[in-house]
């Protein structure tokens, strides 16, 4: 239930920086998720917020205070770790309560928190059992009663769903999202690598990307509005295809040439000094349409196929060896076109332009 | 014939012995008892692998026989006879040592020294692994604490008679004194406190083992629960306290009880330092006295250390078995 204010925010180790520039209003009732490839601070972010790792520049405010200094304790701020971090001597019941009866609240009122925790997170039965005798799934639940106990401003989860087997992450990926909307108030920082897990929780996702925030946005904003090509790799799945060429038309629409041979129309506006301009073309393999017409973006042969069937993947032939293959998913199945020669072409709306591998649309 | 020549054979024959003992145990097995050939060569395989396993476990179970359970029988049966060795006499031994006030005294002691040297040495042991951890000499430290493990008793009780000594000018207690204008005394031949100037000196060569089991015990805990906790809001005593050691608190009882066992067994500190004058006498040392004079009797006083250091022991070793799980 607070707005938290990053502004400048670093961390270094030494010499070495590992966040910078870092700046960011999270609103209150957000959910933000931060993603990113391993090793690009995200955790490290979180960590920063939660008051486990020092800020080495920068201020961070919570509900206009600055927290810098404050420990984690005091920021009203709960943690939920991606290895549950339950203390293993404590039954369930004492694990939710620690933090209160830290905090010499009344007997009464901790009562009172832990019911209504182990309500929302069905956890009654399990109350007095030992962590070692509940699965994974049940574990992550008593972590996030441990955080709703204690009615925290800032919910803050650490890839709360890695330790989960496949079929439990997504129960538990909706439960997440089932807590969120019974408590729009609160405002939640979430970290995970899965795309997946972004997409569907967040109110808007944050890329982290080499020490910095490549783009912020809500989740089709940065599916269909990548800032570069960075994020229009990273967001989506498989990745989104990169063909170089330059363009040969500007106005309204751009007509682009590509170095494969094909052409393609892209709804973003250019000016005359774009002419020749060399750019990537980027177009998402869910875009791309099979065509027999003269008008095709790209021509290749299937190199290897996979079929889904509600969708088949097609991988082309890379021009040279270990580059890499062009992707392509069609709806249905198309097993017969392995080893075959097909044309793509794509909506123009569906293309996206990179200059020096940032959007056209962003210069 | 040279030592190294004498060495070198008794490998040979020791591990020949061994070899010889498997190959030819199995082949007898193997070839003579259960062959398997013939109309019941299934059934004899499986017989053959169902004895297998005491073939193996046999030189084992023989030696620890030998030394172990048959000293132990014929120890009890020793301690029934009178010093002579010819009369039995029952338990009179043992009676005798209860209404004896030697004995009543050195019980009593051991019982402080089973009280006080384990705690003591745990206590610090803990202290010393958790105050070390984030150091960056701590592993220096460590290493000059866990030292003294490496003297044997006899050496640290010799190092620890110079710093009790009378004279002020070796004995650093009497040095102290001696600087505040006071008479030097023995330090040992002070009454009931000289059994706790004994059992330091184990404390001080025992905290180095309990320092580096439970370091290695404090380093595995999870970070995160520990994080967790400071998250909920725990400062750091009652992070230690209440995160920190009951995480640890199998260690911590397998330390406590396996310095307890040796606490039941040690003489040579009270042997070394004092003779058992003073009344510093605790059983061990109260059996040596006795020994070769009256085997009887030394006998009857080792089956009470036995019947005290027993339960400790079984309790010690489920608890062990409970940290390897």
């Amino acid at each position: 239930m607070a707005d938290l204010k990053l502004t400048d925010v670093e961390k270094a180790y030494g010499e070495v920086k590992v966040l910078s520039d870092i700046n960011l209003d999270i609103k209150k009732g957000e959910l933000i998720v931060f993603v990113g490839p391993s090793g690009c601070g995200k955790s490290t972010l979180l960590r920063m917020i939660a008051g486990l790792e020092k800020i080495t520049g920068g201020t961070l405010e919570i509900d206009d205070m600055v927290v810098n200094d404050i420990p984690p304790s005091q920021r009203g701020i709960a943690m939920v770790f991606q290895s549950y971090a339950l203390y293993p001597h404590m039954t369930v019941r004492d694990n939710m309560s620690f933090a209160l009866k830290i905090a010499k609240k009344s007997k009464a009122e901790i009562d009172e928190a832990v019911e209504r925790a182990a309500e929302i997170l069905q956890l009654g039965p399990y109350l007095d059992r030992l962590p070692k005798a509940l699965s994974g799934g049940q574990r992550q639940r008593v972590a996030i009663g441990r955080s709703i106990v204690r009615d925290p401003k800032v919910y803050l989860f650490d890839e709360p769903l890695s330790n989960l087997d496949a079929a439990l992450r997504v129960a538990t990926r909706i439960e997440i999202a089932k807590l969120k909307e019974s408590m729009p108030n609160s405002t939640m920082i979430y970290v995970t690598h899965d795309q997946v897990e972004a997409m569907t929780l967040a109110t808007r996702i944050v890329v982290l990307a080499g020490g910095g925030i490549a783009q912020v946005g809500t989740p089709l904003e940065l599916y269909e509005r990548p800032n570069g090509e960075f994020v229009a790799q990273f967001i989506g799945s498989p990745a989104m295809n990169l063909l170089a060429g330059e363009v040969v038309q500007t106005g309204q629409q751009t007509r682009i040439r590509l170095d494969g041979g094909g052409t393609a129309l892209a709804n973003i506006p250019t000016t005359d000094a774009d002419q020749g301009l060399k750019v990537n073309l980027g177009v998402r393999p869910e875009d791309l349409i099979a065509t027999d017409g003269d008008d095709y973006l790209y021509q290749g042969e299937v190199d290897l196929l996979e079929a889904l069937g509600e969708l088949t993947v097609l991988y082309f032939k890379p021009e040279s060896p270990g580059a890499p293959p062009i992707l392509a998913k069609l709806g249905g199945i198309h097993t017969d076109l392995k080893g075959r020669s097909v044309k793509l072409k794509a909506d123009p709306s569906k293309i996206h332009l990179f200059h020096n591998k940032i959007s056209l649309l962003y210069r | 014939m040279p030592p190294v020549l004498q060495g070198i054979l008794t490998i040979v024959i020791g591990v020949g012995g061994c070899i010889g003992y498997f190959y030819a145990s199995n082949l007898i097995l193997d070839k003579v008892i259960f062959p398997a050939k013939g109309p019941k060569a299934g059934r004899n395989i499986n017989r053959a692998n169902q004895v297998r396993p005491w073939l193996f476990l046999f030189p084992a179970m023989f030696a620890l026989g030998l030394y172990l359970a048959y000293p132990v029988v014929g120890s009890f049966y020793r301690s029934l006879f009178d010093r002579s060795g010819a009369n039995f006499i029952g338990l009179g031994n043992y009676a005798d040592l209860f209404s004896e006030a030697g004995f009543r005294t050195a019980v009593f002691n051991n019982l402080l020294w089973v009280l006080f040297v384990p705690a003591a040495a745990t206590f610090f042991g803990l202290l010393i692994a958790q105050l070390t951890d984030r150091l960056s000499w701590g592993n220096i430290a460590k290493s000059l604490i866990f030292m003294p493990m490496a003297i044997s008793f006899v050496g640290a009780s010799l190092i620890w008679r110079f710093v009790y000594s009378a004279n002020p000018d070796i004995g650093i207690i009497n040095a102290i004194r001696d600087s505040m204008g006071l008479v030097a005394l023995d330090p040992l031949q002070v009454r009931f406190w000289n059994n706790f100037f004994l059992m330091f000196i184990l404390i001080w060569i025992q905290t180095g083992f309990a320092m580096v089991i439970l370091s290695a015990a404090l380093r595995g805990i999870p970070e995160e629960t520990i994080e967790a906790a400071i998250i909920d809001g725990a400062n750091p005593f009652q992070v230690f306290f209440k995160i920190k050691v009951p995480q640890i608190m199998g260690t911590i009882l397998v330390v406590w009880t396996t310095i307890t066992i040796l606490v039941l067994k040690v003489f040579d500190i009270v042997y070394t330092m004092t003779g058992g004058n003073f009344g510093t006498h605790i059983l061990p040392s109260y059996m040596m006295t006795y020994m070769f004079r009256d085997d009887g009797r030394a006998t009857a006083v080792a089956f009470v250390i036995m019947i005290l250091v027993l339960p400790v022991m079984i309790w010690n070793i489920r608890q062990a078995r409970q940290e390897m799980r």
